[in-house]
């Protein structure tokens, strides 16, 4: 964040994931975009640092040459987040995943998210905990798409994932931070970072779920579903560090009455 | 000999290695990865790595995704 204008204020310390600072805790995925170059400049317009990935067969026969999600998103500038969106039990995720990490070089890092069924994309929490298990004694840094339960969310935090990331909504639905005194128990109990993962519709969503004190929030479809999706990436953005900041700075207590903010002392009238 | 490839049948010939069927796909030097009979193959390995009929092998690649 730019702290040029008000140099008494320290910036913020950045979102620590398996022991890696990242600046931006805003983290995206690069779906859905009506091409690779609006990709790229929403990417780019988001500040984002971590980019979650499918990993998805080669259509064979397809021109080889066509130019690749990793051109635009490169592993260099970015932290690739592969994922096992699609999979729908323990087996399948595991299996892309590893496939995932011979991809991207012995890269650790990965988002495991185990559905339920295609009407509510709801994690299927069993089949979750136990790729989770797996994949950590493998030897990955597991970042999980769960249920808003913080009962699921500690079994997963006891299992060695690196950071627990409840759905707000459903996937792609835009409905917004529907509970967020289940958020505020993950939040309160856990000792890795927590991540809203979906239902984000628009910035003020994302700046909620920062104002609750989730230390980070993954967006996809709330970006480029957007009518102008460069705009709402850099919204987005700013929504994120706003409500990191209103968390920071401590918000006043709701209260059902007013309060003047000019003193009553030395009227005129 | 027949094997699957993503999921469709694949001709190639006997003795061929995985260096040799991703040259084929056009895919060499491209970001992807190999898995056989579901155990992922590191690309240090492929060279002399031969398929037999009716393996199953996996080509993938990065893709947008959230």
């Amino acid at each position: 964040m730019n702290m040029n204008d008000t140099p008494a204020l320290s910036a913020d310390a950045g979102l620590t994931i398996a022991g890696k600072t990242y600046r931006s805790r805003l983290l995206v995925g690069s779906g859905k975009y009506k091409d690779l170059d609006e990709t790229r400049l929403a990417t780019e317009a988001s500040g984002a640092d971590i980019i979650t990935v499918a990993i998805r067969r080669v259509n064979i026969g397809q021109d080889p040459n066509a130019p690749s999600l990793l051109d635009v998103v490169p592993p260099s500038r970015y932290t690739i987040l592969p994922n096992t969106a699609g999979c729908y039990n323990a087996a399948d995720a595991v299996y892309t995943l590893q496939l995932a990490r011979e991809l991207l070089g012995g890269h650790k890092l990965v988002k495991l998210e185990v559905l339920g069924d295609e009407k509510t994309l709801f994690p299927n929490m069993p089949e979750t905990l136990k790729a989770a298990e797996t994949l950590v004694k493998d030897g990955f840094d597991v970042m999980v798409y769960c249920s808003d339960d913080p009962i699921q969310a500690r079994m997963l935090e006891d299992l060695g994932v690196v950071a627990v990331m409840p759905l707000a909504s459903l996937i792609g639905s835009g409905m917004g931070i529907l509970n967020p005194w289940n958020l505020s128990l993950i939040i309160e109990q856990s000792r890795i970072p927590v991540l809203v993962d979906a239902g984000v519709g628009t910035a003020s969503d994302a700046a909620i779920a920062m104002e609750l004190g989730c230390d980070g929030v993954l967006m996809n479809t709330a970006i480029a579903g957007a009518r102008d999706p460069i705009r709402m990436a850099r919204a987005m953005k700013l929504a994120v560090e706003a409500g990191r900041e209103a968390f920071l700075a401590g918000r006043i207590a709701r209260r059902f009455a007013a309060s003047p903010s000019s003193p009553m002392a030395g009227r005129v009238g | 000999m027949q094997i699957e490839l993503n999921g469709k049948p694949h001709a190639i010939a006997d003795g061929t290695d995985l260096v040799q069927l991703i040259a084929a796909l056009e895919l060499t030097g491209k970001a992807v990865a190999l898995a056989v009979n579901r155990e992922v193959v590191p690309c240090q390995l492929w060279a002399g790595r031969l398929l037999a009929a009716h393996d199953k092998v996996d080509v993938v690649k990065a893709i947008g995704g959230g």
